[in-house]
């Protein structure tokens, strides 16, 4: 392996990038699966594209605000529009956010061409950890930080709220805000590891990781520490692996994790599939 | 039996009264409940039964604070709950409860300790001594590093009572609690729910099988979204009663 690319800064900078969007994203992952949609933030996160590219559209300029609150304003579009077409009885709450989703998907791609960005749809799929900018890490950073606070903070009423919402409320836990929240924190995760990593990219490290935990353990806590150590190192394990093999290290990151899952699917302890087969 | 962390509240009588005067509650515009009124107390079991759609769940919803009462009052031990109170426990029926959920059974009962400890104090000596106390009252401690989709029918019933002795509730509301358990475990549960009633609880569970009410309860209330009738079991369950609620009064739709 050639070692010498270790003392290039961007290099450097991507490798930082990753593992810490790979340990917040990671960790956070946790919540994911325990809510158990992980296809509804697949949908999200598609939906967040035109959302961005109508925030640049209307103010002519990228900057991680108008894409925050484009990427909210469509998801919230997306996912409320879903329920109220669910709400007719005739169709299913997963098929109109699939219809919905992809129709967003495609009115952001016929969109890009019209902005002034250089940015190209692969590098919204898969981002482009090597060219990130200081300022795009350093708002990673401090989203993830964030995020890592709150739900640190409010971890109690959070799994309260996630495993029976009744139970939860009938403890006194604001389950509505909290759900909200949730919501909340997930766009906010997306768009923090958009402009580093795509929306493929950044479902995949917001579903893989605890996916892979809930595997090997049956330990809430687990979940969220063991989701941010496989995100975090996993991604920089690809980047590396990235560089030596002559890869793009968006996908590597995605390969790696969806690797280490297969692993742990084969041949967890408990309830690897070696091991019920053995059983 | 001893009981250490429940204060055991049988002979304090009157003190520990549940009133309910003239709820109603309302999902859109279909009333799921109309002016209910009702008066218990500790140590008493009270079945909730009618037909489908009659409101039972929503009457448990609606003491547990779950569901927004469009009129009436609930008094607990003469003081009004406004929203929720700690001393009530709900719990779900078996089927709405997610059990891949990755917990132990250890987890779930500690859960209970929550509004004890709030959402940041460290579990105490006292807490951890709640949650063995629990575990072992209900017979789970061999159980208790189990992933709650281990358990049987009956000891995830188990599982979700130790919840609510560690969060040492006073009123167990409980929401079908003998749907889809075997004789045995049926048992087992009636037992249990007797025992706890005898130590001073109240317990509330809505049931469907009138056969076993006698032998399980010894209160019931009758709902066809409007409340037939309620008193002791025996004065309760008439032919001409049960005649009336399941084969003639309207069931509004439930959602």
């Amino acid at each position: 392996m050639d070692f010498e690319i270790l003392s290039n800064p961007f290099y450097q900078r991507a490798l930082a990038t990753a593992g810490f969007i790979g340990f917040a994203n990671g960790f956070f992952s946790g919540f994911v699966v325990l809510r158990r949609n992980a296809l509804s933030v697949s949908a999200l996160s598609h939906t967040m594209l035109p959302g961005i590219a109508l925030g640049i559209f209307l103010t002519g300029a990228l900057s991680q605000w108008n894409a925050f609150l484009g990427a909210l304003f469509a998801a919230l579009l997306v996912g409320l529009g879903s329920v109220a077409v669910a709400r007719g009885n005739r169709v299913e709450q997963g098929t109109a956010l699939a219809v919905l989703y992809t129709a967003a998907f495609a009115g952001g791609i016929a969109l890009l061409p019209m902005l002034d960005t250089r940015q190209e749809l692969e590098h919204w799929l898969f981002g482009d950890i090597i060219a990130v900018g200081n300022a795009d890490i350093w708002i990673a950073f401090g989203i993830g930080a964030f995020t890592l606070l709150i739900t640190n903070l409010l971890m109690r009423p959070i799994l309260l709220t996630l495993f029976e919402s009744n139970v939860a409320a009938a403890q006194g836990v604001p389950v509505r805000f909290i759900q909200y929240l949730i919501f909340g924190l997930m766009v906010l995760a997306l768009v923090s590891s958009l402009q580093a990593v795509g929306c493929v990219l950044s479902v995949g490290l917001l579903v893989t990781p605890a996916a892979t935990v809930s595997l090997l353990t049956d330990r809430t806590s687990a979940l969220f520490w063991g989701g941010g150590l496989i995100g975090g190192l996993g991604s920089v394990l690809a980047v590396i692996l990235s560089g030596s093999l002559g890869i793009s290290p968006g996908p590597a990151i995605v390969i790696v994790l969806g690797l280490l899952f297969v692993g742990a699917y084969l041949f967890s302890p408990k309830y690897g599939l070696l091991t019920r087969v053995k059983g | 039996m001893n009981t250490p962390h429940h204060d055991c509240c049988a002979h304090h009588g009157h003190h520990h009264e549940l009133v309910i005067d003239g709820l109603s509650v309302s999902y859109r515009r279909v009333k799921a409940l109309e002016n209910v009124s009702l008066a218990t107390s500790c140590g008493n079991r009270v079945a909730l039964i009618g037909p489908n759609g009659a409101g039972k769940s929503t009457l448990l919803k609606a003491i547990a604070g779950l569901v927004p009462r469009t009129a009436g009052t609930i008094l607990w031990r003469g003081t009004a709950v406004k929203k929720w109170s700690s001393e009530f426990a709900y719990l779900p029926q078996r089927e709405e409860v997610d059990w891949a959920f990755p917990i132990t059974v250890r987890g779930l009962v500690e859960m209970g300790r929550y509004p004890q400890t709030g959402w940041w104090r460290k579990f105490s000596p006292a807490d951890r001594a709640a949650v063995d106390h629990a575990l072992e009252s209900l017979d789970l401690k061999n159980l208790q590093y189990r992933q709650i989709r281990e358990l049987s029918g009956g000891q995830q019933q188990r599982a979700f009572l130790a919840r609510a002795l560690a969060q040492e509730a006073h009123v167990l509301l409980l929401d079908e609690p003998f749907t889809g358990l075997d004789r045995n475990a049926s048992k087992l549960l009636g037992d249990l729910l007797a025992k706890l009633a005898l130590e001073g609880r109240l317990v509330i569970a809505s049931h469907h099988d009138l056969n076993s009410v006698p032998s399980l309860f010894d209160e019931a209330m009758v709902l066809a979204t409007r409340p037939i009738a309620f008193g002791p079991v025996a004065e309760i369950l008439t032919p001409e009663l049960i005649e009336r609620t399941f084969h003639e009064a309207p069931a509004t739709q439930q959602h």
